[in-house]
């Protein structure tokens, strides 16, 4: 009898609280390797502290989360020095990470050209894709995206989502918060309002 | 080991830099209440002497405010921390750094500033050399007594204002004996001194860790 193949991603009876309010309770998922999924929900129910919870960063009112393996969280901010030029600021996560994150990404991501550019100059969509080199290039098994298409153009969009795919073919999970249409085969969905309280 | 290396590579270029407001400013709200204070008090030396010191050290310990709002808020709010936590950087370690590459952004600086402008208070000798030797043990305990401020107030909206006032209660004990030392004349007082600084700055790293996690919770 083969043992079933570990979980990249459990969480288990996952409840919420943020300030007097819980946000959801009752939430449980298991992802396995290659396995993504879209957390859907209104503005204000909880998308982005589930996935801070899912990566650790914030204590769940309850419950318990397993992680296979590191996690990479794509949010909404940036962290990258605003008066370095891009390329310089990068290069402090590529010490951290003992990576480069390579030319190739950088093209993939349409930043070769912005090397020399302060990070304050960038635009919204150029931001975005930094980001996402910043939070995903270091090749951890678990990616936690927030709201990974706001701002970007549409082919910067549908990269992302090759992006995705191409990682979940290579064996990595994905859960991906968005109230935009995320196309992607195989795709579970999970919508916060079925844990609403 | 090469993460601390990195980050303290980071740490110092921003604040050394212009990347945070840039050292200097420390350094010039010191000088400048060393060249104001013997306006004000007319220009006897043998007063300046007796006061000088200590004037010296309360201006050094509010310069030590002044970079406080830049220290660690910038970097919780850009996500700094979250993305150095889930790469197994704990917050402990980057504070640690942080403690560093504060105090080297003003401590020095302000030991060095200290031997010219105690010429303008007419300081020399034993005086000087307790207030220079006094400033290089009690500097690291403010630089630590503000790591923890910064922490703790960073996610408050008025933060800035209560980072003052929260300094000056918490620094009483290091001026006390390092200005203590140049009234009474007494190296025993700058031992005291040193010892608090090095509690503090054992303290720090942990408090302002604690801090930045509760942060997130907030």
């Amino acid at each position: 009898m083969q043992a079933p193949p570990p979980a990249a991603l459990a969480a288990r009876d996952l409840a919420c609280r943020r300030g007097d309010r819980l946000l959801f309770r009752g939430l449980s998922l298991a992802m396995l390797p290659g396995e993504a999924m879209q957390v859907v929900g209104a503005n204000g129910t909880g998308k982005t502290s589930l996935l801070r919870i899912l990566a650790g960063l914030l204590r769940p009112y309850a419950g318990t989360v397993e992680r296979g393996g590191e996690v990479a969280l794509l949010d909404g901010r940036l962290p990258l020095d605003e008066h370095l030029p891009l390329g310089r600021a990068l290069a402090f996560w590529e010490r951290i990470d003992g990576r480069g994150y390579g030319a190739e990404a950088r093209a993939r991501w349409g930043l070769t050209a912005l090397e020399d550019v302060p990070v304050r100059l960038l635009s919204t969509g150029q931001r975005k894709r930094a980001g996402v080199l910043q939070a995903n290039a270091r090749g951890a098994p678990i990616w936690l995206l927030d709201e990974p298409l706001n701002g970007l153009d549409s082919a910067a969009a549908e990269g992302v989502e090759q992006a995705v795919a191409a990682f979940c073919a290579g064996g990595g999970a994905a859960v991906i918060a968005s109230h935009q249409p995320f196309t992607l085969a195989g795709m579970r969905r999970i919508d916060l309002a079925d844990y609403a309280p | 080991m090469s993460a601390a290396a990195a980050i303290l590579r980071r740490d110092l270029a921003l604040l050394l830099g212009n990347g945070r407001g840039g050292p200097l400013l420390p350094v010039l709200f010191f000088c400048a209440v060393a060249v104001l204070f013997p306006f004000a008090v007319g220009p006897d030396a043998k007063l300046l002497a007796r006061t000088g010191g200590g004037v010296l050290w309360v201006a050094a310990l509010l310069a030590a405010i002044l970079p406080l709002d830049r220290l660690i808020a910038p970097d919780i709010e850009a996500g700094f921390f979250d993305q150095l936590a889930l790469r197994g950087v704990a917050e402990e370690a980057v504070c640690a750094v942080r403690l560093v590459a504060h105090w080297l952004s003003f401590g020095p600086l302000l030991v060095l500033a200290s031997v010219p402008v105690s010429a303008l208070l007419a300081l020399e000798g034993e005086t000087l050399r307790l207030l220079v030797l006094g400033l290089l043990a009690g500097t690291p305990g403010l630089a630590a007594i503000g790591l923890i401020i910064a922490a703790l107030t960073a996610s408050l909206r008025s933060g800035a204002a209560l980072a003052g006032l929260l300094l000056v209660p918490l620094a009483i004990p290091l001026l006390i004996f390092g200005a203590g030392a140049l009234a009474g004349g007494d190296p025993a007082a700058l031992a005291f001194c040193a010892a608090i600084s090095l509690v503090l700055c054992a303290i720090a790293p942990f408090a302002a860790g604690a801090a930045v996690r509760a942060a997130r919770e907030g």
